[in-house]
């Protein structure tokens, strides 16, 4: 029986409840130094001088890094593009860039100790004034150097467009700077061994953490080791190789002994990415039957004034309804802050926040339900690239959500449901993300032990990535899954994408698959092959594997275990390599997931209270390869869209550039009591021509259109149109 | 953080000399805030005398029919207290309206009262302004983000809020802090407790440096069929307050015979307004009657580019909160 979909149970929980996995920062290292970074505390400007005496004077001082004193990269610590290669503040200079930059490296016998130092240090700076007003810089936007998209795509003649439309929606939608918060902070062992380099990190790219680090100290990059076999969490912030591990690396070649630096909480609000502020401004417009003749989407999002990085808010725009006439652009606005990265659906996230609170302005203004202006304006085909969709199955998606849900039973009348003193609103919203496939590549080992390790160099950042390739192993093989290895986080491993852009499902599984392939034709060839072996001579097409035994394909009942084939030929493990790259075939087809999403949420409008009571989301998003980690990542996506409708917001200070509620406690995301019911679903229609599987991606979708649900459902509450998120008590008070 | 030495004390005796002979020491209750803050390099205390061995945790019964809370009784405990629930059921609902049941399990009563603000420009010392953290620096919060910060009470220097619900309770429940110092005990009126930053934003409270809580008394109360506390925040648990109010009636049949207020969020200390909870007594049970002590409350805030919400919030809530205590809502 195939796995594929089955509730397997991960693969790697015992290890994660019991607290055997080991994080980045876990790993004993002995004779370890400890990191700690002293930032900047202006926005702009440079460091004058840094008075250091005290602070070497203070117990346990190894060495403090400074710009000053610092080691000169051969690049000046250029790592290359993204998403690992970033432009880094590596004490390179003087030049102080965004307020919690990093200034210094103090290292130190403990923490403490470097900490303490720390402390000591006084810092002179020169100060410029800083750019940190959005939307007053407008005028210096630009439409950014990076990406792979134009900055402006669209088509028809939409002011022509919106001149002939009957009924317009005109309006601008905002979101707020977010940061990524995930449970384990970044963290960086670094240690040298001669010219090579051997890194533990925090991290959802060993690879391009690789090439960064072999880039920035001029070392090949089979010199450099990225080892990460579990990340507590990235959310994109750990997709790229930010300043702090080359000033790891770059310590611990000065101490000359292991160094580890770990960011605190404070520290990780500017130095490791951000989602950017959005500013987004709609345009719809419409006949009075529901079609819609143009959308105009131009979104405008801030960047560092050093590193251009685009939030590409308006990309679902482009290809989410059938429209004639579509106008997106994005701008960028530099301002004196770190660079924003991506953050979970970058774009998308963002941008069916505008979108789909916009159309749901526009159903209400047509008089028309939601869902059926969704349906009028059902997109057959990609309506900018004119390509036909993978696979797109959306209206079942609305069909089997509305249904859930209730959607029938709702009357439109804003206000019109009230439940004691709270009122009850019901909002929908379409959900969207691109289905992306990268080049990966496994290996699979026959052991003599009898087990069977399958192994690539990807990542888990608690996604379930060990499960699945635990689970297609065991498929391909057709083996007992408890049977199966499965290894992953570290750059010896074959060279799998980063873990990112919800596409490690969708190319390492194929991979797995490939390589399996590979390890069974390996294995009949060597049975064939071996004088002892009871299937000598036969041609290795006229065997097959299963169960642990090579057999006659004509006599499936008798076979001999591979471990008797191993330990016959000496022992050594039989092993193979494949890669899988997304199919040529594919090009020809605009790729995406889909689905629809509903929120009931009821708001105490005396004090502003919301509360989110359920949520029902059905997904297409190909084939569902594990319900129980599929669903979660679902529902962990809903959360996430949850607050950022309601909760997340980065609060910067317009002096100082720095984020003022830079902790846990007053950087609110959801906690359980916040969060009602949530029913996730996928259809689970395989998308072979997306891949072999038929899986897309599953790790951003849920995300996306959570947000403008939750708005949509406090609209129809309290009559009261939310376009800027998040929808705090003091907005929705009446 | 600072190197700091450590002791222990023995009897509470042994803590106020220990504490009066180092100018520079702290107790250490639960830790949980002033760890933090030493973490950040905002408290650097050289020595830290450790009061958690002293036998200040128990929950006893006063004479008067009112309780004492040991100044070591954890919060988690004191909530479940069965005499705290039955006599204070608004004390219990405001402690557990606070922080998160790990943080509720470890932090102590006293500690409860001497928690700092959770004013940004206080917690992060990047910002060289802060009059609480660096006397004479300046105020980074006025003319910076302050939705969190001060409608009431507050001065040119400072307009940081207290952010203790426990506190806000017993101020409405008039508790007395028993307080003893190297020459013997004293009793403090709970909102003598407190201050306001005026031009010493540094001191937070009336407790002299080599004082150390010992308990909370809470007196007899009538109180106890109809109070409330509410909290209206950002997000349903784990939240510092936007504005909370505790209320109180004492009423005979729909009449309110004496009414207690006391709102948090919006002060340097629980806020209350005698002349507010004058306009309840005698009244029939009715919104306008809470209404007018809900602008009586008020009266005189004083708003920031951030935090003009507050005042109708805390109005509204006012009502909404006495509402549920008189079992109107």
């Amino acid at each position: 029986m195939s796995l594929v979909g089955e509730p397997i149970t991960r693969v790697d929980g015992r290890l994660k409840v019991t607290g055997q996995a080991k994080y980045a920062a876990e790993f004993e290292v002995p004779n370890l130094a400890y990191g700690f970074l002293l930032l900047s505390t202006i926005p702009q400007g440079r460091v004058l001088r840094m008075e250091t005496v005290a602070a070497e004077k203070a117990p346990g001082i190894i060495k403090i890094l400074t710009p000053f004193n610092a080691p000169k990269l051969p690049e000046h610590g250029n790592t290359g593009h993204p998403p690992a290669g970033r432009v880094l503040q590596v004490l390179q200079d003087d030049q102080v860039h965004y307020n919690n930059q990093p200034i210094a490296v103090i290292v130190a016998e403990t923490l403490n100790q470097a900490m303490f130092a720390a402390s000591l240090i006084k810092v002179r700076y020169q100060q410029t004034p800083p750019k940190l007003d959005f939307e007053g810089s407008f005028p210096t936007a630009h439409p950014g150097g990076h990406g792979h998209d134009p900055a402006d795509i669209g088509k028809g003649s939409i002011e022509d467009a919106l001149a002939a439309a009957e009924v317009k929606i005109d309006q601008v939608y905002t979101t707020p700077v977010q940061h990524h918060n995930p449970l384990e902070p970044h963290a960086t062992i670094a240690q040298w061994d001669g010219e090579k380099l051997t890194v533990h990190n925090a991290t959802q790219y060993i690879s391009g953490d690789r090439q960064s680090l072999a880039k920035a100290f001029g070392l090949p990059d089979d010199n450099v080791r990225v080892i990460c076999p579990f990340t507590g969490g990235g959310f994109g912030s750990k997709g790229s190789t930010w300043s702090h591990v080359l000033l790891a690396a770059m310590a611990a070649r000065v101490a000359g002994r292991p160094v580890k630096i770990v960011l605190d909480r404070p520290q990780m609000f500017g130095p490791v990415g951000a989602r950017p502020q959005t500013h987004q401004h709609i345009v719809i417009g419409a006949k009075r039957d529901g079609s819609i003749l143009a959308i105009r989407h131009d979104a405008f999002t801030h960047t560092s004034m050093f590193e251009d990085f685009t939030e590409p808010s308006s990309v679902q725009t482009r290809m989410l309804y059938g429209v004639p006439n579509i106008s997106t652009s994005q701008r960028l606005v530099p301002l004196t802050t770190g660079t924003p990265t991506f953050m979970r659906a970058p774009g998308e996230s963002t941008g069916t926040f505008g979108l789909e609170s916009a159309l749901d302005e526009m159903a209400y203004a047509l008089n028309m339900d939601p869902i059926a202006l969704r349906l009028k304006n059902y997109a057959e085909k990609d309506p900018t690239s004119d390509k036909p969709f993978s696979s797109k199955n959306l209206k079942e998606c609305y069909a089997r959500g509305a249904e859930k849900f209730g959607w029938a039973k709702r009357n439109p009348e804003p206000r019109s449901t009230k439940d004691g003193r709270l009122l009850v609103g019901w909002g929908m919203a379409t959900a969207t993300y691109s289905a992306n496939r990268s080049t990966a590549a496994c290996s699979v080992s026959f052991e003599p032990n009898g087990r069977v390790t399958v192994a690539s160099g990807t990542q888990d950042l608690g996604t379930g990535m060990y499960t699945l390739m635990a689970q297609v192993a065991a498929d391909a093989l057709k083996m007992p899954i408890e049977k199966i290895d499965a290894k992953l986080g570290d750059s010896l491993f074959p060279r799998a994408p980063v873990s990112g852009g919800s596409q490690s499902a969708a190319s390492v599984t194929p991979a797995v698959q490939a390589a399996c392939k590979q390890a069974i034709l390996k294995l009949t060839a060597a049975a064939a092959s071996d004088a002892q072996s009871p299937f000598h001579g036969v041609m290795s097409a006229d065997l097959d594997f299963a169960n642990g035994k090579v057999f006659r394909k004509s006599a499936p009942k008798t076979g001999e275990d591979f471990t008797d084939l191993i330990s016959r030929s000496g022992g050594k493990p039989i092993e193979a390599t494949a890669s899988a790259e997304r199919d040529q075939d594919s090009e020809q087809y605009s790729t995406h997931s889909w689905g629809a999403v509903f929120a009931e949420v009821a708001v105490d409008e005396a004090i502003g209270m919301p509360r989110v009571r359920r949520v029902v989301g059905v997904y297409d998003i190909g084939t569902l390869l594990n319900s129980k980690t599929g669903t979660n990542q679902l529902i962990g996506g809903v959360v996430w869209g949850i607050s950022l409708a309601l909760h997340e917001h980065s609060a910067r200070d317009s002096r100082y550039g720095r984020i003022a509620n830079n902790n846990l406690a007053e950087y609110h995301v959801p906690v359980n009591l916040d969060i009602g019911e949530i029913d996730v679903s996928a259809l689970n229609i395989p998308d072979l021509k997306f891949n072999p599987l038929g899986a897309r991606g599953i790790g951003e979708i849920g995300i996306t259109g959570t947000g403008a649900a939750v708005a949509n459902a406090i609209y129809h509450a309290t009559g009261k149109r939310f376009r800027n998120a998040p929808i705090t008590p003091d907005l929705l008070m009446a | 953080m600072n190197p700091f030495t450590y002791q222990r004390a023995h009897d509470p005796q042994d803590a106020v000399i220990a504490r009066s002979r180092s100018k520079d020491s702290m107790f250490l209750g639960g830790g949980t805030n002033l760890v933090d803050l030493m973490k950040m390099g905002v408290e650097q205390p050289g020595k830290l005398i450790d009061i958690n061995r002293l036998e200040l945790a128990q929950i006893e019964e006063l004479p008067d029919g009112g309780l004492r809370l040991g100044a070591l009784a954890r919060n988690s405990d004191t909530a479940s207290n069965p005499l705290v629930r039955e006599r204070y059921q608004l004390l219990a609902e405001a402690i557990l309206s606070g922080a998160s049941p790990q943080l509720r399990n470890r932090a102590t009563n006293g500690g409860n009262l001497l928690q700092r603000t959770r004013c940004y420009y206080f917690y992060d010392p990047a910002y060289t302004r802060c009059n609480k953290r660096n006397p004479g620096s300046g105020c980074d919060a006025i003319g910076g983000y302050n939705r969190i910060h001060a409608i009431l009470g507050a001065s040119e220097e400072c307009i940081a809020t207290h952010p203790s619900d426990m506190c806000v309770a017993l101020a409405a429940l008039e508790a007395n802090v028993r307080v003893r110092g190297p020459k013997g005990e004293r009793t403090i009126p709970f909102n003598e407790f407190h201050r306001l930053p005026g031009k010493t934003p540094q001191i937070d409270t009336n407790l002299k440096p080599d004082e150390l809580i010992l308990s909370i008394d809470l007196p007899k109360s009538n109180y106890a069929a109809h109070s409330h506390y509410l909290k209206v925040r950002d997000r349903a648990s784990y939240a510092f307050a936007l504005v909370s109010v505790a209320a109180a009636l004492d009423l005979d049949g729909t009449t309110i015979k004496s009414a207690r207020i006391a709102l948090g969020g919006v002060a340097h200390k629980p806020w209350r307004s005698e002349k507010a909870e004058q306009l309840l007594a005698g009244k029939p049970l009715a919104e306008e009657a809470f209404l007018a002590a809900a602008n009586e409350l008020l009266a005189g805030a004083k708003t920031y580019e951030h935090n003009q919400f507050k005042v109708e919030m805390a109005k509204h809530a006012v009502v909404r909160a006495l509402s549920i205590a008189g079992g109107l809502a």
